[in-house]
């Protein structure tokens, strides 16, 4: 059971969001421009660096979560479990893993990003927006991951759902209907 | 020098913000709601619990400038924010608050650090619901905020008059007003 009284049935951040809804639009809108809205980076890039970050703070709802956004973006999910556990030798650009590099210092502690990190993802082509998206995104994570588990949301095991959740994030991203 | 091109004219999260407006919105309304907007929990309060998380995370910026923005709201009480950041458990502040930041600092290590103990002692002294999801999820929001500063290597000035000054138009005016002075007008083409 949750620790205060979130709505039944909603598992996740989306009993949180309901709760409090004043919260919860900005914290949509920002999962939206981080995640979903044009960008250099792929979405499923992008997807994969929440992930990353999510399954680092062990947050099982959002790792599970956005890890099917990702698979649904890349269209397979073993590549999501390989940057989960070894992202340098994951299939995926040289740029990814020295942005992914990057969002592993953030996680821990935004003060461990180096000049050299830095240095790495610009000569594999990141551009300073890039850099930036990749530095908020794992910020922003920290959040979302603290809050999903802090509360003690409910958090079901069941994959079917998660594979839902992902394809309907990655079709529609974050904000609400109305919002859209 | 900040790891990209900020301004370096715009210290702290204030660079970040003018640098990615489209990022900035957001994330001034989201401080405006949980720090300034009405609430059961005084603007203080909720300042304070913000300062505490920042000093637990160790950033400069975000502990002076919350610390100045919570000073303003306590007649400016500088000694009480000292106090806090260095033991709360003596400081002049109320149980409830107390409770509450002992939530704030288990969600500052991780939010599976909160037990039900710590939710029920919080109920006891008079928190509610709100409350307590507001506790979380300021402490959620630092571990961004604090993040997002550090991890850009912002200007971090060494200023405390600037900060002071700073805090006090923040405790008046409010976040989103304040930030029409640092965010570009228009919107921005990419």
């Amino acid at each position: 059971m949750a620790h205060i009284a979130l709505p039944e049935g909603l598992p996740g951040i989306s009993g949180a969001f309901v709760f409090r809804p004043e919260t919860a639009k900005p914290m949509r809108e920002l999962a939206h421009v981080l995640l979903h809205a044009p960008s250099s980076l792929t979405p499923g890039e992008r997807e994969l660096i929440a992930t990353y970050v999510s399954s680092q703070n062990e947050c099982y709802f959002c790792q599970a979560s956005h890890g099917a956004a990702a698979a649904c973006h890349m269209g397979e999910d073993d590549v999501v479990r390989r940057v989960k556990t070894d992202f340098e030798s994951a299939p995926v650009a040289p740029k990814l893993k020295a942005l992914l590099a990057i969002a592993g210092k953030v996680q821990r502690d935004g003060k461990l990003v180096t000049a050299e990190d830095i240095e790495r993802a610009r000569r594999e082509g990141a551009s300073d927006l890039e850099i930036h998206d990749t530095v908020l995104i794992a910020a922003a994570f920290c959040m979302y991951n603290r809050y999903v588990d802090g509360l003690d949301s409910w958090q079901p095991r069941d994959d079917g759902m998660y594979a839902q959740m992902g394809q309907h994030l990655a079709e529609h991203g974050y904000l609400k209907s109305s919002q859209r | 020098m900040p790891h990209i091109a900020l301004l370096e004219s715009q210290p702290g999260i204030r660079g970040a913000m003018a640098f990615r407006p489209e990022t900035a919105r957001p994330l001034n309304d989201l401080v405006e709601v949980l720090l300034h907007a009405p609430n059961s929990l005084s603007p203080g309060e909720r300042e304070l619990i913000a300062t505490y998380v920042s000093y637990l995370n160790d950033c400069h910026y975000c502990q002076s400038i919350h610390g100045a923005v919570a000073a303003a709201h306590l007649d400016g009480d500088e000694e009480l924010v000292h106090r806090v950041k260095a033991d709360f458990e003596h400081a002049a502040i109320s149980t409830k608050l107390k409770a509450l930041l002992v939530i704030a600092s288990k969600v500052q290590r991780g939010g599976k650090h909160v037990t039900a103990e710590d939710v029920a002692h919080a109920h006891s002294l008079g928190a509610t619901d709100v409350e307590i999801h507001d506790a979380v999820l300021i402490a959620a929001a630092f571990c961004m905020y604090n993040r997002y500063v550090d991890g850009l290597a912002t200007i971090q000035p060494r200023d405390e008059a600037m900060y002071r000054e700073r805090g006090k138009m923040v405790a008046r005016d409010g976040y989103v007003s304040v930030s029409k002075t640092y965010l570009p007008a228009e919107p921005v083409t990419r």
